[in-house]
C-alpha cells in the first residue's frame, strides 16, 4: 500500500486519528498515550465549559477536555458517549474528548503539511497545526499545546500564557 | 540547639561516607602512586570535613585536616612525592578524624582526650618539614614500592612497618564496609534482635541508622502505597457488614498494615524546610555585604516539613524571592534612618502548614511596592495592555511582577533585576501546584507568599456531597458540624442585604451555600447541615447537602486546565474509584467574597465576655449532665459496640492506625454505665501530651448534648473522685469532669 522508500525530506509521520463531529483529526503518536472507551467522570463545577470532569487513571488524576465544545462545535448527541484520547502535553496528562477512534495512520508518502484553509472558523484554525489532504479525507493535525490551552477564567489574570 | 544537632548528625553520615571513599582511594593511590584524579578526589574529601568542622566549631579536628590537607595539596601538585610514609601518615590522619568523628558522635565535641590529634599533626608536619631533604624520600619509595602487593595490609596502622607508635586507640566502629548502604540494613537488622551481637549495650551509630536509597526507588514506593491504599479502600467497602468474619478481620488487618505503611513511606520522603534555609543566613550575610544593607535574618518554622522533592522544587525560588527582598526591599541603611526606621532592617522567613499546604512567607520591612510604579512599568513593556490594567485591583497589579519580561530594577546589578527572576520564580512554583502572591504596603514593606500544596500528602478529610458528587474538606480546616432544623432555622438563619448569616452561640457566622459556590441555586430545604470552616482569620460556615464521613485522602494535583480556580486544593480518589475534588477553604472563601472583616467584627463579639470557657455538655449515666472543656476534646467519633476489643483489662478500638483506649465515663465519675445499651457508642477523643508526642484516649459517653460558651462557676456541690465539682450551665446544673483523673483511669498518663 505505501511504499517505504524514505526519500530525503520526507519524513514518516504516523498519526492517531479519531473524529470530532464530521472532522477527521490527527495526533502525532508520540504524543498519545493510550485510547480509552468512556469512562465515569466527575465534572469541575466553574471550571472552563470544555472541561467535562476528571478521569481516574490508574490512581493518576487526569482532566478531560470535550473537543466538541473546545473546538465550538454542536454538542455530541446524549446518546453519544464520548472516547478518551489520552495524551501528554507539557508534563501532564491529559485526555481529549472526541467521538471516534479512526486507525494510527502513516503519512510518510511525501506529502507534506499545509497550513490551514484560512476561512475554517478561527476556533479550529487556532488549534490545528496544519492540514494534510489524503486520498479519501483531510486530516486535521491537532497542535495539542494549543488545544489544551484553554483561556483562563478572569478570576485569575496572572495565569495568562506564559 | 537542635539545629546544630541535625547539622552535625548530617556531617557525621557525610563525613563517614566520605572516609569510606578515603580509604579506598588511598588504598588505590598505593598502587598508582602519581594519580592526580585520585589526590584531587581526597583533596576535596579532607577540604569538605575540614570546612564543615571550621564552621561547627570543631577545632582539633579542624587542626588535623588542615594539616593534612596542606600535605595533600603539595602531593596533588607534585610538590612532594608520594612516599609510604606519607600514606601512612595520610591513613593515620584519616583514621584519628574517623575517631574524632565517634567522639563527635557521642559527646557532640571533639575534646575526647583518647583520641589523640598532636602526633598525627606532628607526623605530618615533619613530613612536610622533611621533604626538603630528597634522600629521605627516595629511600621511604624504594619500601613503598616493595609494599605494593600487600596494600590491603596498609590501611592498617598498627602493623606498619614504619616503627611510628601505633595510633591510640581509635575506637573502631565501622570497618569501612564496601557496600555502606547494605551493611547499615544489616546492622540494623542484627540489632534489632535483643540478646544478639557481641555487646549489649552497644547503640546504632548515626552512620549504621541511615540508609542512602535512590529518590526514584522512592517515588515508586509512594506510587506503589498510593494503589494499594485505594484498593484497601476498596476492598473495606466490599466487607463492610459482609458475613464472612475471616475476610472482615483480614481486611481490618490490611486496612491496619497499609495505614502503617503509607505513613512509613511517606514519612521516608518527608523533610523539614530547614534543610532549604540552613543556606540563608550566608546568603543574605554575602548579599547584604555585597549590597551595603543590614539585615537581620529571622527563620520561623523550620521543622515543617514537605515532600523532598518539593523541597527540591523550591530552593531556587526561594532563594531568589530572598535575593531579590534584598535588592528591592530593604533599603540601604542610610535611606532607612532618614525614614525614620531602625538602620538594620529584618528580613522574616517563615514556613507553616495551613489547609493541606505548606506555606512559606519571604517578609521584608523595606520600601515596598508601588504599585502605580509597576502598572507605568508594565504598560511601558507592553506586559499588559491600558484596558486591561484598568481592570486590575492592586493585589492583581502587584502579581504583574511575576509576569515574563518584567523588572524594575533601575539598575541591573548581578543579583536580580535582569527581568527573568520573578517569572521563573512563579514557574517554577506553579509547575509542583503552588502559586505565589505578594502584598505591599509602600514604605513598610513586602510579603511574598509562597504556598506549596502537599502533592503527595496525605490528609483527614471530611467528605460532603452535594449535588450528587462528593467533595472533601481538609480536616485542619474544620471547627464544627453544626445541623439546624425546624424551628431554630427560621430564628437563627437571618439574611442581611442578602447574605445569609447564622447566628452561631452569640456570634454571625456568613453562610455559603456549596451548591451556590459550584454554581447552582441555592436548595430551598427545611433543615441546614453547616459545615464551619477556618482558615486565617476567615470562619465561614459551608452549608452542604449531606456529610459523608472523615478519611484520610490522597491529595492529587489537578491539571492545568483548572489552575485558574482558587477553590480546588486538588482532587483525590475515593474508595470507589471515583475522583472527588478537594476543597480549599481560603479559595472558596475569597472566591465568595468571605474575607477577615466579617469575621473580625463576630469576634468582637465575643470578647465582651473574654472570660468565658467553651464547654462541651455530654449525657451520661442516664441522664446526668457532665462538662468538659471543648478545648480538650480533639474529636467526636462514634464506633459501633462490636469495635471495641479488650486488651488486657482495657477497653481500647482500633482508631487511625493505632489503638485508642477506652474508658467510660460514668464509673469514673461514679455512676452507673449505661453507655453500651446503644448499637453505638460515642467517644471524646482526648489528646493527652507525653513528652513532646501525643496520646489519644477515649472518653465513653452516653451522647453529646449541645457546645455551650459561658462563664463558669463552679461549685464545691458534688464533688467527688473525677468530678471537680459542678456548675449551671443552661439552668441544669452540670457536672465538671476532673479530665486528669478520668484520663488516668484509662493508664495514660496524664
Amino acid at each position: 500500500m505505501t511504499t517505504m522508500t524514505t526519500t530525503a525530506g520526507a519524513v514518516t509521520e504516523q498519526y492517531c486519528t479519531f473524529w470530532v463531529d464530521d472532522l477527521f483529526f490527527g495526533v502525532a503518536v508520540e504524543e498519545v498515550q493510550e485510547v480509552l472507551r468512556h469512562q465515569p467522570m466527575t465534572p469541575v463545577p466553574r471550571a472552563h465549559e470544555a472541561v467535562r470532569g476528571l478521569i481516574n487513571l490508574r490512581g493518576q488524576i487526569v482532566t478531560a477536555v470535550d473537543l466538541r465544545v473546545r473546538l465550538g462545535l454542536p454538542p455530541r448527541p446524549a446518546d453519544r458517549l464520548p472516547m478518551n484520547v489520552i495524551v501528554r502535553c507539557a508534563g501532564e496528562v491529559v485526555s481529549l474528548l472526541v467521538d471516534d477512534i479512526g486507525d494510527v495512520l502513516d503519512t510518510g508518502d511525501g506529502t507534506g503539511t499545509e497550513p490551514a484553509p484560512p476561512n475554517l472558523p478561527a476556533t479550529i484554525r487556532n488549534v490545528v497545526q496544519g492540514v494534510r489532504p489524503l486520498p479519501d479525507a483531510i486530516l486535521l493535525v491537532l497542535d495539542v499545546h494549543s488545544a489544551l490551552d484553554l483561556p483562563t477564567s478572569a478570576t485569575d489574570p496572572t495565569g495568562g500564557t506564559p | 540547639m537542635d539545629d546544630d544537632a541535625e547539622i552535625i548528625a548530617e556531617f557525621l553520615v557525610e563525613s563517614h561516607e566520605n572516609l569510606d571513599q578515603l580509604d579506598r582511594d588511598l588504598v588505590e593511590l598505593e598502587q598508582q602512586p602519581g594519580s592526580r584524579e585520585l589526590l584531587s578526589s581526597i583533596f576535596r574529601t579532607i577540604h569538605t570535613i575540614k570546612g564543615t568542622s571550621g564552621f561547627l566549631a570543631f577545632g582539633r579536628l579542624e587542626q588535623l585536616t588542615h594539616v593534612g590537607e596542606t600535605l595533600l595539596s603539595r602531593l596533588r601538585d607534585g610538590e612532594q612525592e608520594m612516599t609510604l610514609e606519607v600514606t601512612e601518615a595520610l591513613l593515620r590522619m584519616v583514621d584519628t578524624v574517623r575517631g574524632l568523628l565517634d567522639s563527635i558522635e557521642q559527646t557532640a565535641s571533639d575534646t575526647d582526650p583518647s583520641v589523640d590529634v598532636a602526633p598525627v599533626v606532628e607526623v605530618i608536619e615533619r613530613l612536610l618539614a622533611e621533604d626538603r631533604a630528597p634522600a629521605l624520600a627516595t629511600a621511604d619509595v624504594a619500601t613503598a614500592a616493595a609494599l605494593h602487593g600487600t596494600g590491603g595490609d596498609a590501611t592498617d596502622p598498627t602493623t606498619s612497618p614504619g616503627g611510628q607508635p601505633a595510633v591510640p586507640s581509635v575506637p573502631d566502629t565501622s570497618e569501612a564496609p564496601a557496600e555502606p548502604g547494605w551493611d547499615g540494613v544489616d546492622r540494623r537488622v542484627a540489632q534489632t534482635e535483643p540478646g544478639e551481637g557481641w555487646d549489649g549495650t552497644e547503640r546504632r551509630t548515626v552512620v549504621d541508622a541511615t540508609v542512602r536509597v535512590d529518590v526514584d526507588l522512592l517515588d515508586n514506593l509512594v506510587q506503589l502505597v498510593g494503589e494499594l491504599v485505594l484498593t484497601r479502600n476498596q476492598i473495606m467497602q466490599r466487607t463492610d457488614g459482609g458475613a464472612d468474619v475471616e475476610l472482615g478481620r483480614a481486611s481490618q488487618r490490611l486496612d491496619l498494615v497499609a495505614s502503617e505503611l503509607q505513613e512509613s513511606v511517606m514519612k521516608t520522603r518527608m523533610q523539614p524546610i530547614g534543610q532549604v534555609w540552613s543556606k540563608m543566613p550566608r546568603v543574605v550575610r554575602d548579599l547584604s555585604h555585597q549590597l551595603g544593607r543590614d539585615v537581620e535574618l529571622v527563620m520561623e518554622g523550620h521543622e515543617t516539613e514537605l515532600d523532598r522533592s518539593l523541597l527540591e522544587a523550591v530552593k531556587d525560588p526561594l532563594t531568589h524571592l530572598v535575593r531579590n527582598a534584598l535588592d528591592h526591599g530593604i533599603e540601604p541603611p542610610d535611606v532607612r534612618e532618614a525614614q525614620g526606621k531602625p538602620r538594620k532592617g529584618t528580613l522574616v522567613l517563615r514556613a507553616f502548614h495551613e489547609s493541606g499546604q505548606v506555606v512559606v512567607e519571604i517578609g521584608d520591612d523595606g520600601k515596598g511596592i508601588d504599585p502605580e510604579r509597576i502598572a507605568a512599568v508594565a504598560l511601558d513593556r507592553g506586559v499588559v495592555t491600558r484596558e486591561q490594567l484598568a481592570r486590575m485591583d492592586t493585589r492583581e497589579v502587584l502579581g504583574l511582577i511575576f509576569r515574563p519580561g518584567f523588572s524594575t530594577a533601575e539598575a541591573v546589578s548581578n543579583i536580580s533585576g535582569r527581568g527573568v527572576g520573578m517569572d521563573v520564580v512563579r514557574t517554577n512554583i506553579e509547575r509542583i501546584g503552588g502559586s505565589v502572591d505578594v502584598q505591599s504596603e509602600i514604605g513598610r514593606g513586602t510579603t511574598c507568599r509562597v504556598r506549596i500544596p502537599l502533592t503527595l500528602a496525605i490528609i483527614p478529610a471530611l467528605v460532603v456531597g452535594e449535588g450528587g458528587e462528593r467533595y472533601a474538606i481538609p480536616q485542619a480546616n474544620l471547627v464544627e458540624l453544626v445541623r439546624i432544623e425546624g424551628d431554630d432555622l427560621a430564628r437563627d438563619v437571618e439574611r442581611l442585604a442578602g447574605a445569609p448569616v447564622l447566628r452561631l452561640r452569640g456570634r454571625l457566622l456568613p453562610l455559603v451555600h456549596l451548591a451556590e459556590a459550584l454554581g447552582d441555586s441555592e436548595p430551598a430545604t427545611d433543615a441546614l447541615t453547616v459545615v464551619v470552616l477556618q482558615s486565617d482569620d476567615i470562619r465561614f460556615g459551608l452549608c452542604v447537602g449531606e456529610v459523608h464521613d472523615t478519611q484520610e485522602i490522597v491529595v492529587k494535583p489537578i491539571g492545568r486546565q483548572l489552575k485558574g480556580l482558587t477553590m480546588y486544593a486538588g482532587a483525590t480518589i475515593m474508595g470507589d474509584g471515583r475522583v472527588a475534588l478537594i476543597l480549599d477553604v481560603p479559595g472558596l472563601a475569597q472566591a465568595q467574597g468571605i474575607d477577615a472583616s466579617v469575621a473580625e467584627a463576630s469576634e468582637a463579639k465575643t470578647d465582651s465576655d473574654s472570660d468565658a470557657t467553651a464547654l462541651l455538655v455530654l449525657e451520661v449515666g442516664g441522664g446526668r449532665r457532665a462538662a468538659l472543656p471543648l478545648a480538650a476534646v480533639a474529636r467526636l467519633e462514634e464506633f459501633p459496640v462490636d469495635r471495641i476489643e479488650r486488651s488486657g483489662s482495657a477497653e481500647v478500638v482500633q482508631y487511625r492506625d493505632g489503638i485508642l483506649p477506652l474508658v467510660r465515663l460514668a464509673p469514673a465519675i461514679g455512676l452507673s454505665d449505661t453507655s453500651g445499651s446503644d448499637e453505638q457508642v460515642s467517644v471524646v477523643v482526648h489528646d493527652v501530651a507525653e513528652g513532646d508526642r501525643l496520646r489519644s484516649v477515649g472518653i465513653v459517653i452516653d451522647k453529646v448534648l449541645d457546645v455551650v460558651e459561658t462563664a463558669v462557676v463552679r461549685s464545691d456541690v458534688g464533688r467527688r473522685a473525677g468530678v471537680t465539682g459542678s456548675a449551671v450551665v443552661q439552668d441544669r446544673v452540670t457536672d465538671l469532669v476532673d479530665l486528669p483523673a478520668v484520663v488516668a483511669r484509662a493508664g495514660v498518663g496524664a
